[in-house]
């Protein structure tokens, strides 16, 4: 059973669902994730490097991450309006959690919301290429902490 | 020929020839996100007449046979009609004979063959390859791989702010250790019409070869091979109304004679026992294998098609539309236009001061409205107009100003969402 108390990938997830499904019509679903791009906190600028860049997008796509204790927190942008509210959707589910759960999460909100009609089907927006990279991160970070703590024993 | 009035764009309909084109056009009857299709990517890839589609599943149904190999009714009745489509392209091109046109997968596969080929020989370490600043991808790395197997230096036309080629510089990197110039007719990102025919006589003065990627000018402008004089010319046929996977390769018989082969295999040879294997003449020594034989009279339908109803008509509606979308772009406020040739095809490139081409094309994308947004497979013409990418609208034969009106409505749609 997937973890679903408050504040989990899989209840942010749901909530995401609840929110998209209420709207019928494709602009406003549009809109709100342009806005959710607008809404994203400025991007830390000592990050926009080239080891930072998500290939596999038609926009540029910087994605960066911390661990800061046992949770990974990313930090990312766009230069086109609608990937960044895709970053920030992403970010909302991803960020936060510790590198197992990243790893562990299905992120079928994806399809769900009805991204994946359009968006995430093409190779374009990046979408799956941002996922990977977010996977990627949690796969990282959890073997930094393996290493780390079997230096520490 | 052509009734169309070029000199200005206040034509509301094509010219009798092209005014039911459309019908043909089997596509039109769909729609995309239920909005009508508004299809302004031709330049990428033109869509289907009837007649292609036609053309292509008869052969499947009734005609269907290997060519050149058997002795029965069907293989040589193939072996006819593919070698009838050879004939056909020679004059569609004003190629002075069927032997000149080699069939290819298309126009990147025709760059890789002659530079290939011409890398086994022909040129030599030192020796210099001119392209320009406008180039596809398609016809800057082929000659970077030669660059790399044998020490060929590369040297670059460059262009001005408008997307016009420098030809003054061009005239500078001209020497007697240029032995090929190697440009586009028509440039994929800009839709820049180059004066191909001056670039061939200036580059044949200092005794070099010339390749013309004609991809994006076969399917928009009467293209007159023995009047250009250039060496070679590529083309692909899914621009021009042909099917995908097949494209031409024109080169001179007296060059080609002298060329090795690209890829080995059947078909292509003369002789072969284990020790020595001597080649057949061109066109089929750069042919091996099987070829693509359906495609092959799918662009046989495809240029009849064309025939039909006229290049010097299909160009000059062509003006007209690239006119048009012009004047209504530059009318809008925040928009670049990307390529400012006096002399353009097919297509408008631009961006938008606030909006990401990728944000456009999403969202005109829902308004049925399909554009190409990106690099174009051309980076150095972004860098060299500061962008890393431009929206591009492109046209064919079966376009309509009212194309054109439903994009910029998707577009003012795009700016009352995005800003």
């Amino acid at each position: 059973m997937p973890d679903t108390h408050a504040n989990s990938i899989e209840s942010k997830q749901q909530e995401l669902v609840a929110e998209f499904q209420s709207m019928t019509d494709w602009k406003d679903r549009y809109r709100t994730i342009i806005q959710m791009g607008k809404a994203l906190p400025d991007f830390p600028e000592e990050h926009r490097i080239d080891k930072n860049k998500v290939k596999g997008c038609q926009s540029q796509v910087w994605l960066h991450a911390n661990l800061e204790g046992d949770r990974v927190q990313f930090v990312a942008d766009s230069d086109a309006s609608i990937v960044r509210g895709l970053i920030a959707i992403l970010l909302r589910v991803f960020s936060g959690h510790t590198p197992d759960e990243i790893i562990e999460a299905q992120p079928h909100f994806i399809n769900d919301i009805g991204l994946s009609e359009n968006l995430s089907q093409t190779r374009a927006n990046g979408l799956q290429a941002m996922l990977k990279q977010i996977k990627i991160y949690g796969i990282a970070f959890k073997a930094l902490r393996e290493q780390m703590s079997a230096r520490d024993a | 020929m052509a009734t169309t009035n070029t000199s200005h764009c206040h034509i509301d309909q094509p010219p009798a020839r092209l005014a039911t084109v459309r019908d043909d056009f089997p596509i039109f009857q769909r729609t995309m996100h239920d909005k009508p299709l508004t299809y302004l990517d031709s330049a990428a890839t033109s869509q289907k007449p009837q007649a292609v589609i036609d053309a292509i599943t008869r052969f499947y149904s009734h005609d269907y046979g290997t060519v050149r190999r058997g002795t029965y009714l069907l293989s040589q009745n193939a072996t006819g009609a593919f070698e009838g489509v050879r004939a056909q392209a020679a004059k569609f091109f004003n190629a002075a004979s069927p032997e000149e046109i080699i069939f290819v997968r298309g126009t990147t596969e025709a760059i890789n063959l002659v530079s290939q080929s011409l890398a086994r020989g022909f040129l030599k370490e030192g020796d210099e390859v001119i392209l320009s600043a406008m180039e596809h991808h398609a016809n800057i790395v082929p000659w970077q791989l030669v660059r790399e197997q044998i020490g060929i230096v590369l040297k670059v036309i460059p262009m001005d702010d408008r997307g016009v080629l420098l030809m003054d510089e061009y005239d500078k990197l001209l020497s007697d250790r240029t032995k090929i110039v190697a440009v586009n007719h028509v440039a994929n990102a800009l839709g820049t019409i180059n004066p191909v025919k001056e670039i061939t006589a200036k580059a044949h003065a200092v005794g070099a070869l010339v390749m013309i990627d004609g991809a994006q000018s076969a399917p928009h402008l009467p293209v007159d091979l023995q009047d250009l004089d250039c060496d070679f010319y590529a083309c692909s046929g899914h621009k021009m109304l042909g099917p995908t996977g097949i494209g031409l390769l024109y080169g001179k018989r007296d060059l080609l004679e002298t060329m090795p082969p690209y890829q080995g295999g059947g078909e292509m040879i003369d002789k072969v026992t284990f020790e020595v294997t001597t080649y057949e003449d061109p066109p089929h020594r750069f042919e091996a294998g099987t070829p693509a034989i359906a495609d092959v009279i799918g662009l046989g339908a495809a240029m009849n098609y064309l025939d039909g109803i006229g290049m010097e008509t299909i160009a000059a509606w062509d003006r007209v539309l690239v006119a048009y979308a012009e004047e209504r772009l530059r009318a809008f406020p925040g928009i670049r236009i990307i390529g400012e040739a006096p002399e353009k095809s097919g297509l408008v490139a631009f961006v938008h001061e606030e909006m990401h081409p990728f944000d456009l094309g999403t969202i005109l994308d829902r308004a049925g409205v399909a554009i190409r947004v990106g690099h174009h497979c051309a980076q150095p013409v972004m860098a060299h107009f500061g962008v890393t990418a431009t929206a591009r609208v492109s046209f064919n034969l079966y376009n309509r100003r009212e194309d054109i009106d439903r994009f910029m409505d998707g577009l003012a749609m795009a700016a009352d969402m995005l800003l």
